[in-house]
């Protein structure tokens, strides 16, 4: 049987920079040699040798990605951010088109990277659920064969004739996946769109896109960051690092690679990453980073903490050009990718910060953070106005610890922080 | 539900993904396929415009009353332009009908990319159907407008007064000069949805666009009256003969050569072609800049 999704060396250039939306003045000006087209915009991530396009301010989304899937797989994609995943997605689902390579597709794609595109709050949900069903690709003759069950997953009874701006947001999203988890499609794409919705509703929707698969063998492409989800959904699951296809296999196997993979980076130096080289270093042209260490209470780089102790978490950057109003946020996030908090300096920092070098650091008391693995991520920006360093993970470290949150029990404990919290027990009579 | 299916799993159903090449490639195959979108596209634009107004389908009805009265004043009795012996009201309201039906289009039309850059960053449509179904929904406001044209023209017809409309069977041409101004202006709205989508900054250029192409167009002045100095811009103006026309249709006057139609459906047939061979050319990878 021939698969139902061949993919051959897909690749996709994106042009960065000025050739997006422009002015006609921009062109203009580029055309009569007044000025030259606009560098590279601030805050933009150097780009990595290996995908850099052969033209300047382009660069490859994907790179020569091949893998063909049977009828019927349910095959989960795992990446870091940015690393091609919703680009292989909106190739395959037509929203934009490959630079070259192909896709041969046997089936109808349904392609849900987003839960209620195209809604208009004006419409009631029975019209919502015919427009969006037309705009997922749907006939209207199947859509009224399915409103029934559509209303009934959707659990929006008497609301049904109602505008759906009125909806609460439980509400919009529970219409909005029950449309499209009725679709009939031999292909479904579907993006992140679990993160959305009380748990009890995502739990609904994990089990109906298993039936989906099982019961009515439709093939499923799932992105995700919950390698939860994709472990228990998944047969398969193909690994993207840098816009390459770098492992296909077993959900397991493949997991564990982009876990060593992601952690990888503190190998720079126990907890601490330096650009010597300003030429590397992450950059604008008002501000560049220069390092990032996390310490222990000793004031040593390292990348294991104690639950019960705190982590001081410290950027080194440098203002190139004088600098009005800017800001640093650290992202702390889970190891999948979950964000648990973000702080930022703001009211700290000076309004205005000549050219020089400058460290601002983040306390992180201890008793706050959960047993597991976190990512640090940092950006920098000017609030309202601009980002300058856009988010990038540069660091991970892990918390252990006999017991934290008030326990001794050594169990894994739920959550994406685990504050130690003030309780108290008390006998109130028979 | 497996019926229906199956019926879609055709064997041998195969689409193949990759860069697409030359200019005019009508996929009208898929364009058939998604007919049911069409139509509930133009029900969305109908139903959210008029549930978002205050007075609902009546500012349709209201709209060319209100611009009627204020060209009457300033034109009619201020600057004293001729109307070719129609009373002004009539000779106004006529030319609104067509002028309306058409900058609407393009008004909403042109902004296809700016307006729907979210929707078409998630999903695959055929894009061409949006500047369509604004054409199509456009329809409907266009026949709640004729219901103050006919109010008039009645009451004209009914008082008898001196060049009052001239009911004949012209009307039943009217289809044609419609049809022609919804076909020039999908090709206008094409080209400018596909140009703001590069240049963002058209959009404030094609709100001055409209303004100045009305007052290029026959709609305060009868086309008799254009020396022939200023011919040229009437012929340049693909405009000028559908308005003409409906003036011709609806009210029996009007000034129409054969060459100056040919000129125009020529001028229209071009821009709607080469219109949709630019819009499929950005549609492509529009996503990718925005």
């Amino acid at each position: 049987m021939k698969p139902i999704v061949e993919v051959q060396n897909l690749s996709k250039l994106y042009h960065l920079g000025a050739t997006g939306l422009t002015s006609v003045r921009e062109s203009l000006e580029s055309v009569f040699g007044r000025k030259k087209p606009a560098p590279r915009p601030a805050g933009r991530m150097p780009i990595p040798d290996d995908r850099t396009g052969p033209e300047p301010n382009t660069f490859w989304a994907l790179r020569d990605v091949s893998f063909s899937v049977q009828a019927g797989a349910v095959v989960g994609i795992v990446g870091r951010n940015g690393a091609g995943k919703s680009t292989l997605l909106k190739i395959l689902s037509r929203i934009t088109e490959p630079t070259s390579g192909r896709a041969i597709l046997r089936g109808r794609v349904v392609s849900l990277l987003e839960v209620g595109t195209g809604f208009h709050p004006e419409l009631s949900g029975r019209e919502n659920i015919f427009l969006n069903g037309a705009i997922l690709g749907m006939r209207r003759a199947e859509i009224a064969a399915k409103f029934d069950e559509i209303v009934d997953f959707s659990e929006v009874g008497a609301f049904i004739d109602t505008p759906v701006k009125r909806y609460s947001s439980g509400m919009f999203v529970r219409l909005a996946f029950a449309v499209a988890a009725h679709l009939d499609p031999e292909i479904l794409l579907i993006d992140e769109v679990l993160a959305v919705g009380d748990a009890g509703f995502q739990k609904k929707c994990l089990g109906k896109m298993g039936e989906v698969a099982t019961q009515q063998g439709r093939t499923v492409f799932f992105v995700s960051h919950n390698m939860g989800a994709v472990r228990a959904l998944c047969e398969h699951a193909v690994l993207i690092e840098g816009g390459r296809l770098t492992r296909t296999g077993p959900p397991g196997e493949v997991i564990s690679q982009y876990l060593a993979g992601s952690m990888s980076k503190v190998g720079e130096q126990d907890g601490a990453i330096a650009w010597e080289d300003l030429a590397l270093a992450p950059q604008c042209p008002e501000v560049a980073l220069r390092g990032l260490r996390l310490l222990d209470p000793t004031g040593r780089p390292s990348s294991t903490f104690e639950a019960d102790k705190p982590v001081t978490i410290e950027i080194t950057y440098e203002v190139l050009q004088r600098l009005r109003g800017a800001r640093f946020t650290l992202l702390l996030l889970t190891q999948e990718g979950e964000l648990a908090f973000a702080a930022t300096d703001h009211l700290f920092q000076n309004e205005l910060q000549p050219p020089g070098r400058y460290r601002t650091s983040c306390h992180i008391p201890g008793g706050l953070l959960n047993r597991r693995n976190y990512q640090v991520s940092v950006q920098c920006d000017i609030p309202g106005e601009r980002y300058l360093l856009p988010a990038a993970e540069y660091l991970t470290f892990l918390v252990s610890g006999a017991g934290n949150q008030s326990s001794n029990f050594p169990e894994p404990w739920p959550g994406v922080v685990c504050p130690k919290l003030d309780w108290k027990v008390e006998a109130v009579g028979k | 539900m497996l019926l229906l299916a199956d019926v879609k799993s055709a064997p041998g159903y195969e689409l193949i993904v990759e860069r697409s090449h030359g200019w005019l490639k009508v996929r009208w195959r898929e364009l058939w396929d998604y007919r049911d979108l069409l139509l509930l596209l133009v029900q969305r634009d109908f139903i959210s415009r008029y549930k978002q107004t205050l007075l609902g389908p009546l500012w349709f009805l209201l709209q060319p009353v209100l611009t009627t009265a204020v060209f009457a004043i300033v034109f009619g009795r201020f600057a004293g332009l001729p109307t070719d012996g129609i009373p002004g009201p009539l000779f106004y309201l006529c030319g609104l009908l067509a002028w309306n039906y058409f900058s609407q289009n393009i008004t909403t039309g042109g902004a296809t990319f700016v307006n729907n850059a979210h929707l078409f960053n998630k999903v695959y449509f055929p894009r061409i159907l949006v500047p369509v179904s604004i054409v199509v929904a456009n329809l409907v406001s266009f026949a709640l407008q004729l219901v103050p044209f006919v109010l008039f023209a009645a009451f004209y017809f009914l008082s008898g007064k001196q060049g009052a409309a001239v009911l004949s069977w012209a009307v039943l041409l009217l289809p044609l000069p419609l049809l022609q101004i919804a076909a020039l202006s999908l090709g206008v709205s094409l080209w400018m949805a596909a140009s703001t989508a590069k240049y963002r900054d058209l959009v404030h250029l094609t709100a001055y666009l409209t303004q100045i192409w009305m007052f290029a167009t026959p709609i305060i002045y009868p086309l008799s009256k254009v020396s022939a100095a200023w011919r040229w811009v009437v012929w340049a103006n693909p405009m000028s003969v559908p308005v003409e026309a409906f003036r011709l249709c609806l009210l029996g006057r009007g000034t129409l050569a054969p060459p100056e139609v040919a000129l125009s459906l020529g001028l229209t047939a071009a821009l709607l072609i080469s219109g949709i061979a630019v819009f499929q050319r950005v549609e492509r990878t529009v996503v990718d800049s925005a």
